[in-house]
């Protein structure tokens, strides 16, 4: 008899395996998640026919495919909105939203930006591969200056955009940067992210070996590993000056915003009694 | 019921309310922006949300996940922002989504004329968005048309799973008329049809037999997919030939196969009419004024006003001008319906009158380019 895995009950298993490449870093995302996701529901403080995944287009947006819970797979970049909208019509669910850096930061970022300042009760788990995975290598607004990709062939010229930094100036109330390289604080990060009101944004270092780590030298998946591994380091309550999104310096681990503003909902259901109170 | 003096714009808004609206995401744009002010005003205090979005892309996807909510959704725009929208509703489209967007057209290409009319974007309307596929385009010309076909439009969505184009003009969308407003129990609602099976046998796209699955929506325990991807009737991912052809032709079935039942105009002096002028929109009224003019001087000239552009009834439309010589199609563009028509009416003289004005077309000439005709 086939002996099955611990997350098996959350997961669609006829979906398995999924479609990641070896070595691809969204498994231990998908796993990590799942186990907070896991928790808050034996805790009571999840129902499970309450929680939600919502992912626009790219590897990371298919990890909405695979959970047995309600999902969403739509299109590039409009996970935010989408979410949105189930969440104002139906305020008791948990919206998870998953995104590549390319589906949040580059074709989303309009809808990021205003969910950052609405503080909108969201989880957005920003998954960072640094490229475009899915379509072959192509430039991202998070691919370190310098490095090649299939369309900066002599090496990207531009600056990279910090979420980090972005989130945490426009008011989300949960800011943190994890990777790959550390699933048990990803996993606390996600657990605790769960809990929040408003807006949390997760920024989730990964690799891809076969595309990103490929065109700059890393093509075994370990080696690429190490290589992010090198080059991060954990901090407990890192200031948001220490942000600083740089592959030559490396990057800074842990929670940089953790407050509790009213979220959205909140301001939102206050302006709905408002209106109901004054009697139209 | 109760008769009322309001505006095209104010008759959508009001019907939507009456229809079952629940949630309306939208995007300030000229001539659109009334119907998103009135609902912000009337709808919270029923019970529903009014949200305004980022932009327009962010409006149609926030409606959409709201439908999947369980609320009936709308949005309204024009053309830059149904520009802006036509991803998504192909995403509405293969989801199978009820949504409503209403389509109030002014003139274009691009920024144009942003206060005045046109009907530059009719065949966009249906055909804009990738994927090609059919979606219902109902077309108001005046504002009691404006309030009775959005009823309509939530009903059809409902029953057919599927975004529906409520297409108004600058014209209708301002002009003032006298309309009969109705309240719930007064008009027939229609609401999606829900599953009857366990979550665990529930199949999301499962037409069970006929062409329309019934949906489920997040919250309810039914692990629904959302699937912008071609899909089994699982909802799983399915990049086979076979796959895609049953989807796709359940999908254009659907629709096309309701044409008969969808299909709405008004005709007058049709009995022994030689020269049928036929149109949609405020362009219609211009129409039916010519129509007259044109009786006055003695020629046997009808009116038809279709209120249903997509899906075409070819059978309704070739069985209405059956005993006309000559049809005449008046349009305020370049002649883009009339394309659809002389498809249709393959046996007959179908002539283009494609008049360009910013306001509506006068009478005297539409009289005066089919007279050259006649």
């Amino acid at each position: 008899m086939a002996v099955g895995h611990p997350l098996d009950p959350y997961l669609r298993v006829d979906r398995i395996p999924t479609m990641w490449c070896p070595g691809c870093g969204l498994g231990v995302v998908l796993g990590t998640l799942l186990r907070a996701v896991d928790r808050r529901i034996r805790e009571g403080q999840l129902k499970r026919e309450n929680v939600a995944f919502v992912g626009g287009i790219g590897c990371t947006a298919r990890m909405s495919l695979y959970p047995l819970f309600d999902s969403a797979h739509v299109a590039h970049g409009r996970a935010i909105p989408f979410a949105l909208g189930v969440k104002i019509v139906k305020p008791e669910m948990k919206m998870i939203v998953v995104g590549g850096d390319g589906d949040i930061a580059a074709i989303g970022g309009n809808h990021v930006l205003h969910a950052l300042r609405r503080n909108a009760d969201l989880l957005v788990v920003m998954v960072n591969n640094m490229v475009y995975g899915m379509t072959g290598g192509q430039l991202a607004p998070t691919t370190p200056r310098g490095l090649y990709t299939t369309t900066t062939p002599y090496g990207n010229p531009e600056k990279e955009i910090n979420m980090v930094r972005l989130a945490a100036a426009l008011g989300a109330n949960y800011v943190a940067r994890g990777s790959t390289t550390h699933p048990q604080l990803l996993e606390q990060m996600f657990y605790k992210a769960l809990a929040k009101r408003g807006m949390a944004f997760v920024e989730v270092l990964s690799t891809c070996p076969e595309i990103f780590g490929r065109h700059i030298g890393f093509r075994n998946p370990a080696d690429l590993y190490l290589e992010l591994r090198k080059r991060v380091v954990v901090k407990a309550r890192p200031s948001v000056e220490e942000s600083d999104y740089s592959w030559e310096k490396g990057f800074v681990l842990g929670e940089y915003v953790d407050r509790d503003e009213p979220g959205y909902i909140d301001v939102y259901s206050e302006y709905l009694s408002r209106v109901l109170g004054s009697g139209g | 019921m109760r008769y009322e003096y309001i505006t095209g714009n104010t008759a959508i808004a009001k019907a939507s309310i009456t229809a079952g609206l629940k949630f309306y995401a939208g995007y300030p744009i000229t001539p659109t922006s009334d119907i998103f002010e009135y609902l912000a005003r009337e709808l919270p205090k029923r019970g529903g949300h009014v949200v305004q979005f980022e932009d327009e892309i962010a409006s149609i996807n926030a409606a959409v996940g709201a439908s999947w909510a369980c609320a009936k959704s709308m949005t309204a725009t024009s053309g830059p922002g149904f520009s802006l929208m036509l991803e998504t509703l192909s995403l509405a489209v293969i989801t199978e989504t009820p949504l409503v967007v209403a389509y109030v057209m002014r003139t274009g290409p691009s920024t144009g004329v942003p206060t005045r009319s046109g009907q530059y974007d009719v065949l966009q309307a249906t055909y804009g968005f990738h994927g090609g596929l059919v979606i219902p385009v109902l077309a108001p010309s005046t504002p009691q048309e404006a309030y009775d076909l959005t009823v309509r439009a939530f009903n059809v969505s409902e029953e057919l799973r599927t975004p529906v184009v409520l297409l108004s003009d600058a014209v209708v969308a301002h002009t003032y008329g006298k309309v009969a407003v109705r309240e719930r129990g007064e008009v027939e609602v229609v609401d999606r049809g829900k599953p009857s099976v366990s979550p665990e046998a529930y199949r999301p796209y499962d037409p069970l037999g006929g062409l329309v699955p019934p949906m489920a929506c997040f919250g309810e325990g039914y692990n629904v997919l959302v699937e912008s991807l071609t899909h089994d009737e699982r909802g799983y991912y399915a990049p086979r030939t076979d796959i895609q052809r049953r989807l796709m032709w359940r999908l254009y079935r659907k629709v096309v196969e309701s044409s008969e039942k969808l299909f709405d105009y008004s005709a007058t002096h049709l009995d022994g009419c030689e020269h049928a002028l036929v149109s949609y929109g405020s362009t219609a009224l211009s129409a039916r004024a010519a129509a007259k003019l044109l009786r006055e001087e003695g020629f046997r000239a009808c009116s038809v006003t279709l209120r249903t552009l997509f899906p075409v009834y070819e059978e309704g439309v070739a069985g209405l001008l059956k005993g006309v010589e000559k049809v005449f199609v008046v349009e305020n563009n370049v002649g883009l319906y009339f394309r659809e028509l002389r498809g249709v009416l393959r046996d007959k003289e179908v002539v283009s009158v494609p008049l360009i004005d910013l306001d509506m077309p006068l009478p005297q000439e539409v009289a005066g380019v089919v007279k050259k005709w006649l």
